[in-house]
């Protein structure tokens, strides 16, 4: 046990199993960028992945919105310590638009528009555990919110689930991305709470 | 960077307004800090119930010694035990400081406009203080947009430096109620004030905005709009919702 402050009582809000450790529970939405929100017309969006041999798999936002949509329903946790419970989101998942990519790399850099990039380990983009949405709480993504559509990692502290996602690179290495060369942590698993480097 | 808890022994408490006050902290061992950067502070109950939250660190030093200033949120958890019970002599635990992102750097060549929002000044005065300790010559100017007079944190700090810093400019914007003798009307801040208090986009500053969500995505856009690159826009946000400029 840490030092004690007498008289502090708190809200006691970690008896909530949901809540991984040192999170609180938010019901606002509150956001973390590291600069302005870009501005990306449905036309011109795309989405690509491009394997380490460099092929390329592209997806305009038709082609996007044709693929079979899911419902997600899941906590999200971000490094700032706030935790939003019970959130919906619609998107395609990740198994989906990695059906016919074929690779050797474990590992990924998600880039979005506006230069953003974060790393995520392949094996935890796959098997139900991503996807990329474009629908929150049924309305369109907002675009300070990562719209029109983000990663959706929520596993992980949610500054890996990458806003205004342009695409997916498949690496050799696990190579540092924007917060994860600026302090971060590589991996951001918040039951371990693996917030910084 | 340090991610391990450390303990802070509490070495001043100064009021900045009715709400908010000025924390010193000495921490063994600490490295000083970056200007920009913040720390978590966990407080932990007698029953072992903890609760973290990061805080914006105001000073930018080389030693053990670093202040934050903390604004009491309404219905807060950690920030009314800060401002009103925590007391010099007290101790508590810290991890950082972290950051490199929403940091400035004595090296940095560019001019730099900080814009603040209330409570958001912060970090920016972190950057103030380093750049006016530095030899670095590069002009700094601030732009601090708040409800009222009594609203401002650092007042004389910033009224000293304003007036005899060669290289510091400082603007106010008052979105309540203004000082006696102000010669425009409290209102909220606009893309046309805004843009008229800042460096020119020909200086090509390097911008560190922070403040609630709503008006750092707001000012963000306005600069955008303007023409000045998105690149050069570094912007950092507290609080939930709410808080338009």
């Amino acid at each position: 046990m840490g030092i004690i402050s007498s008289g502090f009582h708190g809200r006691r809000q970690t008896g909530n199993p949901a809540l991984p450790p040192g999170q609180h529970e938010t019901a606002d939405f509150p956001v973390l960028t590291a600069g302005p929100a870009p501005d990306i017309p449905i036309q011109d969006w795309e989405f690509f992945i491009v394997t380490e041999q460099g092929r390329r798999q592209v997806w305009s936002w038709d082609a996007f919105m044709a693929l079979p949509q899911v419902e997600i329903r899941t906590d999200i946790h971000c490094v700032t310590s706030w935790s939003k419970l019970g959130t919906t989101w619609r998107g395609v998942s990740l198994d989906t638009l990695f059906e016919e990519v074929e690779t050797s790399s474990e590992f990924t850099t998600a880039h979005s528009y506006g230069g953003y990039t974060t790393n995520v380990p392949l094996q935890d983009l796959l098997d139900g555990h991503a996807w990329v949405a474009w629908e929150f709480d049924g309305h369109p993504l907002e675009r300070a919110h990562g719209g029109p559509a983000r990663l959706l990692v929520p596993h992980l502290y949610f500054w890996k689930s990458a806003k205004w996602i342009n695409g997916i690179e498949l690496t050799q290495d696990d190579v540092p991305g924007f917060w994860e060369s600026n302090g971060y942590h590589m991996y951001g698993d918040p039951w371990r709470e693996e917030r910084y480097s | 960077m340090s991610t391990l808890w450390r303990v802070a022994d509490v070495v001043s408490g100064t009021p900045e307004t009715e709400t908010a006050r000025t924390i010193g902290l000495r921490v063994d061992g600490l490295m000083g800090n970056l200007a920009g950067q913040h720390i978590d502070i966990r407080l932990t109950a007698d029953d072992g119930y903890t609760a973290v939250r990061s805080y914006s660190v105001a000073t930018a030093g080389m030693d053990e010694l670093l202040e934050i200033t903390v604004d009491e949120l309404t219905n807060g958890e950690v920030s009314p035990y800060l401002v009103r019970h925590l007391a010099v002599g007290d101790r508590l635990e810290i991890r950082g400081p972290v950051g490199g992102w929403f940091v400035w750097r004595p090296a940095n060549p560019n001019p730099v406009q900080l814009i603040a929002g209330g409570s958001g000044v912060v970090p920016l005065m972190s950057m103030i203080r380093a750049h006016e300790a530095s030899p670095n010559p590069s002009p700094f100017r601030l732009l601090y947009s708040l409800k009222s007079p009594e609203a401002a944190f650092y007042r004389e700090e910033l009224f000293i430096l304003g007036r005899e810093s060669p290289k510091l400019t400082v603007d106010y914007v008052y979105t309540r109620a203004v000082p006696p003798g102000w010669p425009t009307a409290a209102k909220r801040l606009s893309a046309e004030t805004l843009l008229a208090k800042i460096l020119p986009a020909e200086d090509t500053p390097d911008f560190f905005i922070c403040g609630q969500t709503v008006f750092v995505e707001t000012v963000a856009e306005w600069l955008v709009q303007a023409g000045y690159p998105a690149a050069s826009i570094r912007t950092e946000r507290f609080g939930g919702t709410g808080g338009t400029p």
